[in-house]
């Protein structure tokens, strides 16, 4: 077990050998992301029951969204699917320079993901849809109404501070990539990273219909 | 004075020894440190002052229950006492302190590892406590917070005090601590353990944490979300559990309950961990049933996800449901009763030492199987609606909680001291320590379940003249119960300035941590241990002592 052979720079003093190291970093970003689920679970969990209850209310506030800035969110985030995925496999065959410039496009993308939610808030906001700032609907079923944009915000809020911390993380694992400290024997965080967009870019996949696309017959 | 001799260590002279404690000073190498070891000893300072909190609070309880009248404290500030004594309890004292000080002490230890997988990370999770723990406490200072700990909705939204929300978010970040050490342990547990220490030669400690990481990491997220939106409804109004709108309160209930029933089990099988350790150790003897007790492990973390319900029976949840639920929680009972028959019947013909950690251990035993039985009268639906919210559940819960849990503690805070501070306990203390809180604890709660058959509701300071005499008794024992932890307390605390030097196995107990120094240098092995044999192999004990001339 004990290889004290190749030492490699980034191996833990803690662990035996790089391959220990690997799945270590591995099997703890899977269980954070199980985490993870049970986290955005919950307010599936909540979503259901209310949706359930008051679907007529979900529908109307459901056509109130934007499709097509949700659309294109959605492959906006799709797009940003390939290239961080692109950016761990050029990590795996040490191909530095492309590593950069895909962890840049996804950078990139994951901005433009959060300018068009920016976008999004901004209108709600001048339509009076937000709850706890300037919720107003006089129509019928102003308490469900209210409901639906309060799992609304919370949802993509939630999504969106995920995006957030996606983008922070990258912007903590440039200088890394610049170093050239990732290749085929260490490329775990690069990896991890990867397995975190992914699972936000899924948790948009079912947000986007369980919220947009609500009784929409198109 | 004790003349207890124990076996010097191998380089005994004193000054030469480096170990974990004594490698490097100063106030920032504690604070930055990525040692498990030495986060495991910040943990049991954190959490003992919130032990202290808790219980200064619940001394103030007892307190003004010592007569029928109101007369030491206003309605509103007694509600403010029992929600901080449970916030304090239960959030800051009995989910961290099993897996958090002992666990993060012991278990890499145990599977022959140099540290947890993470050890940045388990320092986060000691930060998130400690944040948690001043947001929670300020929230406590500033005007305190009366919800009860359960944080129901609309006691913490429509009708909150205003201090809700801060010890919502301190709860919260709290939740982070125990997820990170879930997600450290599972993984430690998965790829650390040593050569030839396989899956059925893991000591069944590490079985139960591995279970309880389990728990934390699927339940502890749940209820983090769950706090969130009371917390964003008592901030912004959202309105989700608010009925004036159309929202559901109960649906709070369900979300919390998911969690923190699982939370109920987050704290008390790491205790059985302990005392499977305790009582093969001082009974000389393997464990009777060694598989069975570890799976049990598991099915408890499986089933307590799935009986959430039964806090909920007189909610108006279907009935069904409600039959459902009662079936599963007796259900649990089994996996339970198999470990408690596990441990009776590896006793039973062992060279029984009766040295504290044992006394707390067979305290244990005791004071959880009535806790145990108690649950299955609370389980049975018809049962419940008599004796839901009153001190009947109180008692129940204590007896598990503090009956089974504080005794599981205490038993294996003392079985590995010698280990964490190289120090032994003066044993004749401790023994006293330990008789005073068994008989202070059943003399507080014994008379509780007396009380809420009779039909005393919870959380009421004004209550019928007749049930007064139950009352007292039961601050009397409350304050046995304070002087055996202050024993305790002092006892240990002396140890560490008087205290004989224990050498690497003052029990001579089996496990890899027992065969390193106390207290162990800061990389805990001098070389990867090899697992060759069984756990708990005590009855081939001259044999391997033998074999180990050298060591």
């Amino acid at each position: 077990m004990s290889k004290t052979a190749s030492h490699h720079p980034a191996l833990q003093h803690y662990f035996d050998d790089l391959k220990q190291q690997h799945g270590a970093a591995t099997m703890g970003m899977w269980a954070f992301l199980a985490q993870e689920i049970m986290f955005f679970g919950g307010l599936f969990a909540g979503y259901t029951v209310y949706r359930y209850k008051y679907f007529n209310a979900f529908v109307e506030g459901s056509n109130l969204l934007p499709i097509a800035w949700g659309g294109l969110n959605t492959v906006i985030l799709i797009a940003s699917s390939f290239t961080v995925a692109m950016a761990v496999r050029c990590a795996q065959q040490g191909l530095h320079r492309s590593v950069f410039n895909w962890f840049m496009a996804t950078m990139v993308l994951g901005l433009g993901f959060l300018g068009v939610k920016a976008i999004e808030y901004s209108h709600k906001y001048h339509d009076h849809l937000i709850p706890g700032l300037n919720f107003q609907w006089d129509g019928p079923m102003a308490g469900p109404m209210k409901i639906f944009f309060s799992f609304y915000f919370v949802m993509t809020g939630m999504h969106a501070l995920h995006m957030i911390i996606g983008v922070g993380l990258m912007l903590w694992l440039i200088p890394k990539i610049r170093a050239e400290k990732f290749g085929p024997q260490y490329y775990s965080p690069i990896e991890n990273f990867g397995l975190y967009w992914h699972f936000v870019d899924i948790v948009w996949i079912f947000l986007f219909p369980l919220l947009y696309l609500i009784g929409r017959h198109l | 004075m004790t003349t207890t001799e124990t076996p010097a260590s191998p380089a005994s002279a004193g000054h030469g020894e480096v170990n974990y404690l004594n490698h490097e000073y100063g106030i920032k190498s504690w604070l930055l440190t990525l040692d498990h070891k030495r986060i495991g000893i910040l943990y049991l300072i954190t959490t003992t002052m919130f032990f202290a909190l808790g219980g200064l609070f619940a001394g103030l309880i007892r307190l003004e229950l010592m007569t029928p009248e109101g007369d030491l404290f206003q309605a509103d500030t007694y509600n403010k006492l029992f929600t901080m004594h449970g916030v304090a309890m239960i959030f800051f004292f009995l989910i961290p302190s099993v897996p958090a000080v002992l666990g993060n002490f012991v278990l890499p230890l145990m599977i022959g590892a140099k540290d947890v997988a993470f050890p940045r990370l388990n320092l986060l999770s000691w930060y998130c406590y400690i944040t948690g723990g001043t947001l929670a406490s300020f929230a406590i200072v500033a005007g305190g917070v009366d919800t009860g700990w359960t944080f129901y909705t609309p006691y913490s939204s429509t009708y909150s005090t205003g201090f809700v929300s801060v010890a919502l978010m301190g709860v919260f970040i709290n939740g982070f601590s125990s997820i990170l050490t879930g997600v450290n342990f599972l993984t430690t547990v998965h790829k650390m353990r040593a050569p030839g220490m396989t899956w059925f030669r893991l000591p069944l400690f590490i079985w139960a944490h591995y279970a309880t990481s389990l728990m934390m990491i699927l339940g502890t997220p749940v209820v983090a979300i769950t706090l969130l939106l009371v917390a964003l409804e008592n901030m912004f109004g959202l309105g989700i559990f608010n009925p004036e709108l159309g929202g559901d309160p109960i649906l709070m209930q369900h979300l919390f309950w998911f969690y923190s029933h699982p939370a109920v089990y987050i704290m008390i099988v790491p205790g059985f961990g302990v005392i499977s350790e305790v009582i093969a150790c001082f009974s000389r003897k393997a464990i009777f049933g060694y598989s069975f007790v570890a799976f049990s492990s598991l099915a408890i973390a499986l089933l307590g996800f799935l009986v959430w319900g039964h806090h909920m029976f007189t909610t108006g949840q279907s009935i069904y449901a409600g039959m459902v639920f009662s079936f599963i929680t007796f259900f649990i009972a089994v996996p339970t009763a198999v470990k408690i028959f596990n441990w009776t019947a590896t006793m039973y013909r062992g060279s029984i030492d009766l040295k504290s950690p044992l006394m707390y251990a067979l305290g244990f035993i005791g004071l959880f199987l009535i806790g145990g039985l108690t649950g299955t009268f609370l389980s049975t639906l018809a049962m419940d609606i008599h004796l839901h919210d009153t001190y009947f559940v109180v008692s129940h819960f204590h007896y598990v909680m503090v009956g089974g849990m504080v005794m599981a503690y205490l038993s294996g805070l003392h079985f590995w001291w010698p280990k964490m501070m190289g120090r032994m306990y003066n044993e004749a203390w401790a023994m006293t320590g330990a008789v005073l809180i068994f008989l202070g604890f059943n003399l507080t709660f014994f008379p509780q379940f007396v009380l809420g058959y009779l039909g005393m509701p919870r959380r009421y300071h004004v209550y019928p003249e007749e049930f007064q005499i139950l009352h007292v008794a039961s601050t009397g024992g409350a304050t046995v119960l304070g002087l055996g932890y202050m024993v305790l307390f002092v006892c240990l605390v002396w140890s560490l300035f008087k205290g004989a030097k224990a050498g690497p196995n003052p029990w001579t107990a089996k496990g890899l941590e027992w065969e390193i120094e106390s207290p162990p240098t800061p990389h805990n092995f001098h070389e990867t241990p090899i697992v060759t044999s069984e756990p708990y192999a005590y009855e081939e004990e001259d044999v391997l002592l033998a074999d180990k001339g050298s060591h």
